[in-house]
C-alpha cells in the first residue's frame, strides 16, 4: 500500500472570460503564489512540480517550456499531464502518486487555461480521430444536448429541472470570490429565457469559457503533519479510461462515471453516498450533465435526479450539497477545472471556503473530473487521517 | 481500380486552422510599446539579485521575486553565439531566405542574451563577441520584428 498523503495548500486565481493583463506564465504564477501563501511555504520547500492544461487550446504545445521560472520548477523534477478535459483531475492524482511513492515529500500541481487565447473548437477538432470522426465532430454542445433529450425521455424531467440546476449553481457562484459567471438569476424563467443552442440545451444550461489557474500542494504524511495545521487527507483516487468508441453499447457514455464512483465507494466502505459523503464537487459542464450524472454516481436511483433538485437536496444547505462553489456551470478554465473541484473540497473540509462554506461539518468529500470520451477521474478526501 | 492502386494504403490528408491570440502580459506589453513608439529596448531589473533581464519578465529566474522595474538597455551589444542557415526546410516557417544568420545577443546594460537575426554582415566574417546594433523597421507594429536585425556596429 502506498504512503498516506495530504493536501497542505491550495490556490486559485479569480476567473473571467479574458485576462488581457497577464500572459499565461504570469497567470500560473498567481495561482502558485496563492498556494504557497496558503501553505505558508516558499518555493524552496517544493521538491517536484507537475503541470497541466488542455494542450493546443492556446495555440501551443509544450506550454510548460515557457513557464518554468514562473511556477518555480527550475532544475526540479516534474512533468506535464494532458488528459484532455480530465487534466485537472489527473494532475492532482499525479501529485498524489509522486508523494505517495515516497520519492518526493512535497509536490506542487499547477494547471491553467486561458481559453480566450485560442480557438478551443480547432483544438478539439484535433482530438477527434482523423480516420473516422474528425469529418463529423462538432464539439461539446451537441453532446450535452443529446444527453438532455435522452434524459427527458427516460425520466420525465423537464427543462424546468435543468433550469433549477442553473439557479443552484448561480446562487452558489455569487458567494464564491473565485467564480466566473455570477448572474443573480432569480427564477426558472430567467434561465428559460436564455438563447436555445441545440434543443433542449440553452445558453444558460452550458458552462462558460473561462480563464484562470489553480495550484495545490501535496505532502507525504510525515511532512504534512510537520508543515500543516490543517492537512486534508487524500483517501483514494481513481482514473477510468475507455477508447472513444461505442464498443460496449452505452450510447450516453455513463459507464465510466459509474465505474469511477463505485470503485471509490467499494474501496472505502461507502454504501450510501448521500450519508457517507459530506460534500460533492463534481465536474458538470452542463445542467443536464449534473442531473444525469447524479444517477451515474449513485447519488440516487435511476430516473430520480430531477427529484433531488426539485426538493433542494443538493443545495448548499441541503441534505447533500453538490458544488457549493457554483461548479463548472459557473466557471470552466478547462485544464484547471478538475483541480478546482479538489481545491474547493479541501477548503470545505478545512472550513475555509468563506461565504460558500457549508455549515455542516465536512468529513469526507467526493470530487470528479470528466472529459472525452467520458473519461472520469474521482477522488476521496477526508478530514481525518484514518 | 486495378493492380497497385487497388491495394494501396489509404491516407487521410487534412489541414487544420489553429489561430492564437496570446496576450503579452504586463511587462512585454510595455516593452513593445516602447519599441514601437520610441525605438527603445527595455529590460527589467531584479533589485534583490542586481540582474537585468532582457527580454523583461515578471518573475526573477533566480530568486522567484515579482519584477516590475523596467530599465532602458542599449540598442548595441555583443554576439554570444551565432549560426548560419544554408538549408530551406519550410519556407513558411523560416524568417528569411537562405543563407541567413541568427545569434544570441546580449545588449549593453542587460545580463541575459536573446535571439535575433543578424543582417548587413558578411556571413563569413561573423564572430563571437562581435559588436552589433539594432536596425529598426520604419513602420513598427509592436512585435519583435520591429527590430529588423542586428548588424555590425557602424564605426
Amino acid at each position: 500500500m502506498a504512503n498516506r498523503v495530504a493536501i497542505i495548500g491550495v490556490g486559485q486565481t479569480f476567473h473571467t472570460s479574458k485576462r488581457p493583463d497577464v500572459c499565461i506564465p504570469e497567470l500560473c504564477n498567481e495561482a502558485v503564489r496563492a498556494a504557497l501563501e496558503d501553505a505558508e511555504l516558499t518555493i524552496k520547500d517544493i521538491d517536484a512540480i507537475v503541470v497541466g492544461n488542455m494542450e493546443l487550446f492556446e495555440g501551443r504545445y509544450h506550454q510548460d517550456l515557457w513557464q518554468v521560472d514562473y511556477v518555480g520548477s527550475y532544475h526540479k523534477p516534474g512533468f506535464r499531464v494532458t488528459t484532455g478535459g480530465t487534466t485537472g483531475g489527473t494532475l492532482p492524482c499525479t501529485a498524489f502518486f509522486c508523494a505517495a511513492s515516497g520519492v518526493f515529500d512535497v509536490v506542487m500541481a499547477v494547471t491553467f487555461e486561458k481559453q480566450g487565447e485560442g480557438d478551443s473548437r480547432a483544438a478539439l477538432k484535433t482530438v477527434a480521430d482523423p480516420i473516422w470522426d474528425r469529418w463529423i465532430s462538432t464539439g461539446a454542445i451537441g453532446t450535452f444536448a443529446r444527453l438532455g433529450s435522452w434524459y427527458m425521455k427516460e425520466s420525465g424531467a423537464t427543462e424546468e429541472h435543468a433550469a433549477l440546476v442553473r439557479l443552484k449553481a448561480d446562487k452558489n457562484a455569487c458567494l464564491n470570490p473565485y467564480a466566473h459567471l455570477k448572474l443573480n438569476l432569480k427564477t426558472v424563467e430567467d434561465v428559460l429565457r436564455s438563447e436555445m443552442l441545440v434543443p433542449p440545451l440553452r445558453k444558460l444550461d452550458m458552462c462558460p469559457t473561462s480563464e484562470g489557474a489553480c495550484a495545490i500542494i501535496v505532502a507525504s504524511e510525515q511532512k504534512a503533519k510537520k508543515l500543516s495545521k490543517k492537512p486534508v487527507w487524500v483517501k483514494d483516487w481513481v482514473e477510468v479510461h475507455n477508447e472513444a468508441r461505442y464498443n460496449r453499447g452505452d450510447p450516453v457514455s455513463l459507464e465510466n462515471l459509474e465505474k469511477a464512483a463505485l470503485t471509490i465507494y467499494r474501496r472505502n466502505g461507502i454504501t450510501n453516498p448521500r450519508r457517507d459523503i459530506s460534500v460533492a464537487e463534481i465536474y458538470e459542464p452542463a445542467t443536464w450533465a449534473e442531473l444525469v450524472w447524479y444517477e451515474a454516481y449513485h447519488f440516487c436511483e435511476k430516473g430520480e435526479a430531477f427529484r433531488l433538485v426539485e426538493k433542494g437536496i443538493t443545495e448548499r444547505e441541503g441534505e447533500f450539497p453538490v458544488n457549493p462553489s457554483g461548479g463548472v456551470i459557473a466557471t470552466n478554465p478547462i485544464g484547471a477545472t478538475g483541480m478546482i473541484r479538489v481545491a474547493e473540497a479541501a477548503l470545505q473540509i478545512r472550513g475555509d471556503a468563506g461565504a460558500h462554506q457549508v455549515s455542516r461539518e465536512v468529513k469526507r468529500t467526493f470530487t470528479t473530473a470528466w472529459g472525452g470520451s467520458s473519461w472520469t477521474v474521482a477522488h476521496l478526501l477526508s478530514k481525518s487521517v484514518d | 481500380m486495378s493492380g497497385k492502386e487497388a491495394t494501396a494504403p489509404y491516407i487521410v490528408q487534412g489541414r487544420l486552422y489553429v489561430p492564437y491570440f496570446n496576450y503579452y502580459g504586463a511587462l512585454a506589453s510595455e516593452f513593445y510599446r516602447q519599441l514601437r513608439d520610441s525605438k527603445k529596448i527595455m529590460g527589467v531589473k531584479c533589485p534583490s539579485c542586481d540582474k537585468v533581464y532582457m527580454p523583461p519578465r515578471s518573475v526573477c529566474a533566480v530568486c522567484f521575486g515579482n519584477l516590475n522595474q523596467l530599465v532602458e538597455v542599449s540598442t548595441q551589444g555583443a554576439v554570444l553565439t551565432y549560426t548560419v542557415i544554408h538549408y530551406t526546410y519550410s519556407p513558411s516557417y523560416q524568417p528569411a531566405t537562405i543563407p541567413y544568420a541568427y545569434g544570441i545577443i546580449q545588449l549593453d546594460g542587460a545580463d541575459t542574451g536573446f535571439c535575433h537575426l543578424l543582417g548587413e554582415v558578411d556571413l563569413d566574417r561573423l564572430s563571437i563577441g562581435m559588436r552589433v546594433e539594432a536596425v529598426f523597421k520604419d513602420q513598427r507594429e509592436g512585435n519583435i520584428l520591429d527590430i529588423k536585425y542586428f548588424r555590425p556596429v557602424q564605426k
